[in-house]
């Protein structure tokens, strides 16, 4: 697959080098040439020899898009990290390009949830973590049986 | 005034705030929005009520404002993202009919397209349109645009040395999908009939398809000028 990254943060450049080690072709696009670095963390050689690719640019400039081969692209990640873009240039990468994958990392759950309804594909981290805490902490108090003054817990009032 | 309407303001930058003031003078409801703690504090001094502190991306922000009753959402901000974004959610989740976006990079003008979000707002391209008018030599004139209609009414200046200069409105062989509407000259302007004859200095008034913009270009151009385009 040849899958493209907006965003060469600590998610984009974590997703890139894993995709990129499961043998696809993995262009990256960040608006920050010092993103590249982020790249190459834990590589034994250049991001390029490995056979990567790398386009600075912002995620909105088409020029820049084209660039990093958009066109051809047949999975689309926008994880910058900015909700605001990453929903914006999935929608482009989707209606403009007709990429078939597209996936955007969104933050805040309410939108994640209502543009997933709309046919954009959100990845939402907040949502995860909310949904392990709250699981861990029942877990953990489930385990512990009843608590200690007996208030707010459903079975000592029955 | 028409009606009162009940209009939501995203962004207390200046066009923001000049806005939500002058649409309360004129009587409408108006909820101004604005993420910035400090500029909400000063604004929030002269309009009190009128305006809410909250990043507008945000849904329960926009739905506290009372987003479901509104009638109308503009979107002022200095980032393009948000202004797209706002009035997307606006019309598409909230169902609200009226939006209006501010383009602050008309590069991104596309993108609004894209995602189905008009009437858009460009200051560049506003002063761009109005250095066509002072500067007639730019060549056509663009006095209306309806996109969704397929129609423009433009204003051309006929060069000295226009091919059209001389010739009788009635044997005038315009392009397909274009019509000559009037003529003005010398100061006044008329509607022509077959026999009125062109001349040099006239400015005309034509509407067409935008599709063959050029091609009446072309035709009321200077002699011997290929199809140009600026």
């Amino acid at each position: 697959m040849f899958i493209l990254i907006v965003g060469v943060g600590r998610v984009g450049s974590s997703v890139a080098r894993s995709l990129l080690q499961e043998g696809h072709t993995v262009s990256c696009l960040d608006e920050d040439a010092e993103s590249h670095a982020r790249l190459e963390i834990g590589l034994e050689k250049s991001w390029e020899d490995l056979g990567g690719r790398y386009t600075v640019g912002t995620a909105l400039e088409i020029e820049a898009l084209e660039e990093a081969g958009i066109a051809s692209a047949d999975a689309f990640v926008a994880a910058t990290d900015g909700d605001n873009t990453n929903l914006v240039v999935a929608q482009i990468a989707k209606r403009r390009f007709n990429v078939p994958t597209v996936i955007a990392r969104i933050l805040d759950p309410y939108r994640a949830e209502w543009y997933e309804s709309q046919g954009v594909h959100t990845i939402c981290p907040t949502r995860v973590a909310i949904d392990m805490l709250t699981s861990e902490v029942l877990q953990a108090a489930g385990g512990n049986g009843a608590s200690r003054s007996g208030a707010g817990d459903p079975q000592a009032q029955e | 005034m028409g009606e009162r309407m009940y209009v939501i303001v995203v962004g207390a930058g200046k066009v923001g705030w000049n806005l939500a003031r002058e649409l309360l003078d004129k009587g409408h409801e108006v909820t101004l929005l604005e993420n910035n703690r400090e500029r909400f504090t000063t604004v929030e001094q002269e309009l009190e009520h009128n305006v809410q502190y909250g990043d507008a991306s945000e849904l329960w922000v926009l739905e506290r404002a009372g987003i479901s009753r509104a009638d109308m959402v503009i979107a002022v901000t200095g980032d393009d993202e948000d202004n797209v974004l706002i009035c997307q959610v606006a019309k598409e989740k909230y169902l609200c009919e009226r939006t209006i976006a501010r383009v602050n990079n008309p590069r991104n003008k596309q993108w609004f397209e894209l995602l189905g979000v008009k009437p858009v707002v460009s200051a560049t391209d506003l002063i761009l349109r109005l250095i066509e008018h002072e500067v007639p030599e730019y060549g056509l004139v663009h006095l209306l645009d309806l996109p969704e209609q397929h129609l423009e009414i433009i204003e051309m200046l006929l060069p000295d040395d226009s091919k059209a200069a001389g010739v009788r409105v009635g044997d005038l062989q315009m392009p397909d999908g274009s019509l000559l509407i009037s003529i003005l000259r010398e100061g006044s302007g008329f509607v022509p009939g077959p026999d009125t004859v062109l001349e040099a200095g006239d400015e005309i008034l034509a509407v067409l398809d935008p599709t063959v913009e050029e091609d009446l270009t072309a035709y009321f151009g200077p002699d011997g000028a290929s199809a140009s385009s600026t």
